[in-house]
């Protein structure tokens, strides 16, 4: 059984770099998929990365990771300023962050503006 | 008197900087960082830098080649060229059984490899250019080429994009250029050599 963990932006970015490594990779550990309502950073994405490296072992193989942004381009001027003020004025970063343990999912396939998950069959983990 | 002092140690540091000119190879596992590494260290000194092989994470610690000088149309280029390890967001040692490798070399090279990834990562400071390999056959679109390309630019890093391995069949150039608009892409083919002259031209303007 595959397991979705939502976490919403105001839970997620008023935590510190920290405490933001820990809490996802503790639910990937778990065998959570994470969807993060935001984007990690690059440099926050690295650390990640960093901290992944650190603790991969006999069980735990890693993650897979993806964000996408939202596609403003199919909106018209005027909703995309309205839409930059509202992130601004929220101090939000808009997109989606998803992470999964790496013995659960097998790919995130992605292109700019869409995500596809593919995960391992049960015995093939 | 400390300001004027701070000016001086720091154009002092900007030529130190621009004596030793680091240029990082950046990229996935088996994009071709190393065969393009040996590529230009063979053209250039002779000889081979790195040992490059089908099997991922091959290259596991940073290596760095110093002093490597090309020339191109009457100008002169110095640099050290570091090649890194492949950065990658899982690593399982299974992977590398199917590679022949036994166990117990597969367990240490797994991790000789996440040493390697966060060596590769903690070295993006010391770089002061950066080429980023990719495989022209694959997605680029990987989060693992958003992130580094992202922390590159994060940093004010100048970077050329490579899109190897254009031998292949199925390599697509154009789908590498249109996921990173932002920076100059150059197709190549490090094992084949082919393209070489373009990309060394391109080194120029990367480095100028």
């Amino acid at each position: 059984m595959l397991t979705l963990q939502y976490i919403p932006y105001h839970e997620f970015a008023p935590l510190t770099l920290d405490d933001k490594l820990k809490r996802v990779l503790k639910s990937v550990k778990l065998d959570k998929i994470i969807i993060i309502e935001g984007r990690l950073d690059a440099v926050e994405e690295s650390e990640l990365i960093k901290r992944t490296m650190q603790q991969i072992d006999k069980k735990f193989k890693g993650i897979e990771i993806a964000s996408i942004d939202y596609d403003f381009r199919s909106l018209d001027l005027l909703d995309k300023v309205k839409k930059n003020i509202a992130h601004f004025l929220l101090n939000r970063k808009p997109g989606l962050t998803i992470v999964g343990p790496a013995t659960v999912v097998k790919e995130i396939r992605k292109d700019p503006t869409k995500i596809e998950l593919m995960t391992l069959d049960k015995k093939n983990r | 008197m400390k300001k004027i002092g701070s000016f001086f140690l720091g154009f002092l540091g900007v030529f130190k900087k621009r004596k030793n000119v680091k240029l990082g190879i950046y990229g996935p596992p088996n994009a071709g960082k190393s065969t393009l590494a040996n590529k230009i260290t063979k053209d250039w000194l002779g000889e081979e830098m790195s040992k490059a092989s089908p099997i991922p994470h091959e290259t596991r610690e940073i290596v760095v080649k110093e002093k490597i000088t090309i020339k191109s149309k009457g100008k002169e280029l110095t640099f050290n060229l570091v090649d890194t390890p492949g950065i990658a967001t899982k690593i399982d040692y299974e992977d590398f059984l199917k590679y022949k490798l036994n166990a117990k070399e597969a367990r240490e090279r797994a991790k000789e490899a996440t040493k390697g990834v966060i060596e590769a990562i903690k070295w993006l400071d010391n770089m002061d250019c950066v080429l980023v390999v990719l495989d022209s056959t694959q997605n680029p679109y990987s989060q693992v080429n958003i992130t580094i390309i992202g922390n590159l630019a994060a940093r004010n890093i100048p970077v050329l994009i490579v899109a190897n391995k254009t031998d292949l069949r199925k390599a697509d150039i154009k789908r590498v250029e249109a996921a990173f608009p932002q920076y100059p892409t150059i197709g190549i083919s490090a094992e084949k050599g082919h393209n070489l002259e373009v990309f060394y031209d391109n080194l120029f303007k990367l480095m100028k």
